[in-house]
């Protein structure tokens, strides 16, 4: 086993410096997350105008790969579409299941490793369930 | 100059008899410290259990073929030896059940809803394993009683002072772990159990860390139920044991209700089989129940005295080793400490932990150790947790060490 196959640079870059942490003064809509195997916790924040997600954060404690997803994810979402962003979301979760992604995958590509350790497919996907939580509670 | 640790020889010869240790992984030979989860197996119990379904599979207690006597006389066997084990009075007092997590589910639903009412109190301590908290929080909520915790001293130990400050005419029940799954702390279970009778309560044990480990004497504990797995002292999973004294175990109704379990059934009513049946409906796990009597004999051929203290010597010395790390924090007592050492790596979540620990051959457990709300009271998420057996020496603890200097360059701290 390679560590390096789960520890890629650029997944340490985003869970020693993630993007979009902290909160924001007015989201549309919170979610928390708790990851019941070891208590990791994220809280993902959105702002959504129309059906545009304007803006993200999120927040919590967890290990390097359940933030870094996070961190990735938030990167990866703003900006775009609900509709685009679930579409998004279900690609990624498809790709670290071990399954082909029909889109391009950007920084997110390199969680793909993931998919070779079952035991942190839960991790990887904690921030994701908190998204299309949100977006399916809005 | 390089800290050396105390040599610390294993108990046995771990490649003849625990022929899962002889693994490889990722191209390290395994170093197993994860038996606070579930212990490996020894290669007698593995024959054993082979050995019955080879040659005298059967359903006990039914039949009169040769088969079915051969394995109720196995089954029944295995029972003696668990009763012997913990110093039980009758064999009808071990109840053969799926786990401690049921044997204590039993315990909440078959006694407590049966004796407990309105404004009763269950004395709790903030350590235990959701398996010991959840049963009571259900019966409290299912009754209109109320939990109360015994308060930690600074570094997790309970007292007999703390205990006694919770336990009042209301106490009902209390209900406390021997051994803690994350901070290896030894609790006073015989002086408690004084304080829980002097009130008119009983006194519950939740044995899955302490059993495997020590001498378990329920006659000089003076305690009322004890609740233990197979599965982490060297027997298969899926078979744990129920204790309580007869007495109390004749006042408890049935809460599983079916085969084997009756006495008398018309199409109305029915009525009880007298200890162990009844509390033992359905087709109990024979093989399970034979595998677990297979690994007392192992454990008492190799003597309790002599685990108790090889598992505390090797715990305490981890303990020592960890706290000198740099960057590293040991949870627990330093001294007495038994079983297990959690820990964290500042800034290096357990799981990667665990991950980095995993890539060197080692199994460790990562997480909240099913102690939430130990979890919250140590202000932590997680830890990592290693965990001993005979079977550990000191070369697994230079392992160990070795490994979490490793994670501290992978994540440059």
């Amino acid at each position: 086993m390679n560590l390096d196959d789960i520890y890629s640079e650029t997944i340490m870059d985003h869970s020693q410096s993630p993007r979009n942490y902290g909160h924001l003064d007015h989201p549309t809509k919170v979610t928390g997350l708790l990851n019941p195997t070891c208590g990791d916790q994220i809280i993902l924040e959105l702002a959504i105008d129309a059906d545009i997600i304007t803006d993200v954060r999120f927040s919590g404690k967890g290990c390097s790969i359940s933030i870094a997803s996070a961190s990735m994810l938030t990167q990866a979402i703003k900006g775009k579409k609900i509709e685009d962003a679930m579409s998004f979301s279900y690609n990624f979760r498809a790709s670290i299941t071990g399954m082909e992604a029909n889109i391009d995958l950007g920084d997110m590509e390199a969680l793909r490793g993931v998919s070779q350790f079952p035991n942190r497919v839960k991790c990887a996907t904690l921030s994701l369930n908190a998204f299309e939580k949100a977006i399916n509670d809005l | 100059m390089k800290e050396v640790g105390n040599i610390i020889p294993a108990m046995v010869d771990v490649t003849d008899y625990f022929p899962i240790l002889n693994r490889q992984i990722n191209g390290h030979k395994l170093v197993y410290l994860d038996s606070a989860a579930t212990s490996q197996k020894p290669k007698s119990v593995i024959d054993c259990i082979t050995k019955y379904y080879e040659t005298s599979n059967a359903n006990v207690l039914r039949s009169v073929h040769t088969l079915a006597e051969e394995a109720t006389e196995e089954f029944e066997e295995s029972r003696k030896k668990v009763a012997g084990f913990i110093h039980a009075r009758y064999p009808q007092e071990i109840i053969f059940t799926r786990g401690c997590t049921e044997s204590l589910n039993v315990i909440a639903r078959a006694w407590g809803d049966k004796f407990l009412k309105s404004g009763d109190e269950i004395v709790l301590s903030p350590v235990e394993h959701h398996s010991n908290l959840i049963p009571w929080q259900q019966l409290a909520g299912r009754i209109g009683a109320h939990l109360r915790f015994i308060d930690l001293e600074e570094d997790g130990t309970i007292t007999v002072d703390g205990a006694r400050a919770q336990i009042n005419s209301k106490t009902k029940i209390v209900a406390l772990s021997a051994v803690s799954n994350v901070l290896g702390t030894i609790n006073p279970i015989g002086d408690i159990a004084r304080l829980a009778h002097e009130v008119g309560a009983i006194i519950v044990v939740d044995g899955a860390q302490s059993v495997p480990h020590q001498i378990t004497d329920v006659q000089k504990w003076n305690i009322d139920f004890l609740a233990f797995s197979g599965h982490k002292m060297l027997g298969p999973t899926g078979i744990g044991i129920l204790w309580g004294k007869k007495e109390l175990l004749n006042a408890m109704d049935p809460v599983i209700f079916g085969g084997e379990m009756i006495e008398y059934v018309d199409r109305e009513n029915a009525t009880w089989a007298e200890l162990p049946a009844k509390l033992e409906g359905g087709t109990p796990n024979i093989a399970g129940a034979i595998g677990l009597g297979a690994a007392v004999d192992y454990l008492e051929k190799i003597g309790m005295p002599r685990i108790e203290k090889h598992v505390r010597i090797l715990a305490e010395e981890a303990y020592r080793r960890l706290s000198n790390i740099q960057d590293v924090t040991v949870y627990g007592p330093s001294s007495p400490h038994t079983g297990v050492v959690s820990f964290n790596i500042y800034n290096v979540h357990p799981h990667d932990v665990a991950q980095v620990l995993d890539s060197q051959g080692i199994a460790i457990r990562a997480g909240h150790h099913c102690a939430q709300p130990l979890m919250q009271w140590l202000g932590v998420i997680a830890t990592a947790r290693a965990s001993f057996y005979l079977y550990n020496s000191s070369n697994d603890i230079d392992a160990l060490v070795n490994a979490i200097e490793i994670t501290k360059r992978y994540f440059k701290i």
